[in-house]
């Protein structure tokens, strides 16, 4: 951490407002796993353009007389939020290459269980309708039920786990 | 009054405006530190507990947000997209993200930031969410019965617990700020040396939480701005000292007949005795629809004349003076409401004599009115449009 982060309190108020100016300006909330979401059907739909139209996770989304699924709301926001961060860590000076993990697991460890939580991201994300974005931050937002139980079980079976996983994030050389 | 998607804001600019929100996202998600996977598990074991300080004060910043720009009549919040609920799907899909969370140490959100400026780890994440979401969907016919199943609704939390929307969001600030401090003592016991906590002063602390809670307690005492409005209306004594133009049944019944092009039936009973029997050319909704964009165009004309025909004349009032409030004027009630037109037009009842020379005139006028507004009933039921048209819905979530 080569440059301190911001006030959380500051950077809450902060992202509250910019979910407020995206409620009030166009009337939905922030997301990010449907524009992962996009990409796969975009992917699949150039891959496999008749496997796509068939099945029925993917012909909702791609088909005669249907836009592109990458011309959609969320792959522009997900865009700006990359650039976004890349900004931040451009001024900030936290631009660099690396790895981070516990101190108890090696890198490639890491890559592994990164790609596996993301996979289960990708499930949760499809049955839930959003992430933690979409569905629990957005969905408080505008006291959306699904809002507060997604976000209930996100960090409730967050808490359960956490005591089989510390090996991953605390580690043998953690301070305690 | 927002938002301004889709009438102020076409489905292209929405993209450029999508761009740069998610600019703006990508740089505060980056700031706080959610592109670190170490600190975003800190708080699944105590060490950092910044994720869960910037994650509630966002979610109660832009919630109370939400409902004091409703409160002041700025947001349209019966438009805004609330995340339907499906409610099993929800807790399993979001134990399953739990799980996630803990191994991979994002969500697809921070992955993407952190993958930005440079985390190996987050770019694996986001490989690894893609292949979920392929595997989901070669899947999705197996489990589309329970993807699909107890689907409640764009329910909103307060209406599932029964309380008020301002009770609810000040008791959420209160958790929220009660967690702040637990929480600060939990990271400095866990972590006495590096606890993010220590590096920025205590009054951020204090003036966080009391901020938080001034607005909490402006929101347990801020009533939402259609109740209040229809409450006003409503009200016997606003309404006494605020007279409203009244229409006869018989002149309405001769401008009906006289397809008079400059006047406007709204039409405000409910639906079911609406279908069965409605005034030719009238337009259905409930008070509380009044407030729809949609009805611009309908009672918006300044030089049609708006006849509002209720279920009584009480009801008829509370939505003229509503449609006043909200600033459409050229408006008249019928006197006796839909009824009185009902007995004295439609229904064949033999005119009870005055003893005025215009008895014969009146009786005559009564009849002819009656054959000729019954066939423009029949007709008007053959052919159609009864409610104004809503909008294009506001497509959401992820």
């Amino acid at each position: 951490m080569s440059s301190r982060y911001m006030n959380p309190y500051l950077a809450g108020f902060l992202l509250g407002m910019v979910l407020l100016a995206t409620i009030f300006v166009t009337g939905r909330g922030l997301g990010a796993s449907g524009a992962l979401k996009s990409v796969v059907v975009a992917a699949v739909d150039g891959a496999a353009p008749a496997h796509a139209e068939r099945s029925a996770f993917y012909s909702h989304y791609v088909g005669p007389g249907k836009e592109s699924p990458l011309k959609a709301w969320l792959v522009f926001e997900v865009a700006g939020v990359l650039i976004g961060a890349f900004l931040s860590g451009l001024v900030s000076d936290r631009l660099m290459l690396v790895t981070e993990a516990g101190p108890g697991i090696s890198s490639r460890a890491r890559w592994l269980f990164a790609a596996a939580g993301g996979a289960l991201f990708g499930i949760g994300a499809q049955l839930a309708r959003g992430c933690t974005s979409g569905a629990a931050l957005s969905g408080m937002a505008v006291l959306s039920t699904a809002g507060f139980v997604t976000m209930l079980a996100i960090f409730g079976t967050g808490y359960l786990v956490a005591w089989f996983v510390r090996g991953l994030w605390l580690g043998q050389k953690a301070e305690r | 009054m927002g938002p301004f998607v889709p009438d102020l804001i076409s489905d292209q600019l929405n993209l450029v405006v999508a761009l740069v929100l998610g600019i703006a996202f990508g740089f505060v998600l980056e700031q706080a530190g959610f592109s670190s996977s170490r600190r975003l598990a800190g708080v699944f074991y105590g060490y950092d507990f910044t994720v869960l300080r910037v994650f509630f004060t966002a979610a109660a910043t832009a919630m109370a947000g939400v409902l004091l720009l409703g409160a002041a009549g700025l947001l349209d919040l019966d438009v805004i997209f609330v995340n339907p609920t499906w409610l099993a799907p929800a807790i399993v899909g979001g134990a399953i993200m739990g799980v996630g969370f803990l191994l991979g140490g994002y969500c697809p959100g921070t992955s993407v930031c952190a993958a930005a400026i440079g985390k190996v780890d987050a770019m694996a994440f986001v490989g690894g969410g893609l292949l979920g979401i392929f595997g989901f969907a070669e899947v999705y016919p197996r489990i589309r019965t329970f993807d699909e199943s107890t689907f409640l609704g764009p329910i909103k939390v307060y209406q599932s617990l029964h309380v008020p929307a301002g009770v609810f969001a000040f008791l959420l600030i209160a958790v929220a700020v009660a967690a702040f401090v637990v929480t600060t003592r939990i990271e400095r016991r866990v972590n006495p040396s590096g606890a993010p906590s220590l590096r920025f002063p205590a009054a951020s602390h204090r003036l966080a939480g009391a901020g938080l809670l001034g607005v909490g307690v402006l929101l347990l005492f801020t009533p939402d701005y259609k109740g209040r409005l229809l409450a006003k209306v409503s009200d016997p004594a606003f309404a006494a000292a605020h007279p409203v133009k009244v229409m006869t049944v018989d002149e309405l019944a001769f401008r009906i007949v006289d397809r008079e092009p400059r006047l406007r039936i709204v039409d405000v009973r409910d639906p079911k005795a609406f279908a069965a029997l409605a005034l030719p050319g009238s337009v259905n909704g409930s008070v509380r629809d009044l407030f729809g964009k949609e009805w611009r165009e309908v009672v918006g004309p300044l030089h049609v004349r708006k006849v509002i025909v209720g279920a009584d004349e009480a009801q008829e009032r509370t939505a003229y003076l509503l449609l006043h409030e909200l600033g459409y004027e050229n408006l008249a009630v019928l006197e006796g409401g839909f009824p009185a037109f009902e007995r004295t037009i439609l229904e064949p009842i033999m005119l009870v004599s005055t003893g005025s020379r215009w008895d014969g005139d009146v009786r005559r006028f009564r009849e002819s009115a009656r054959t000729e507004i019954l066939r423009m009933v029949k007709e008007a039921k053959a052919s159609g449009q009864k409610k104004p048209k809503k909008e294009k819905k506001i497509q959401g979530g992820c």
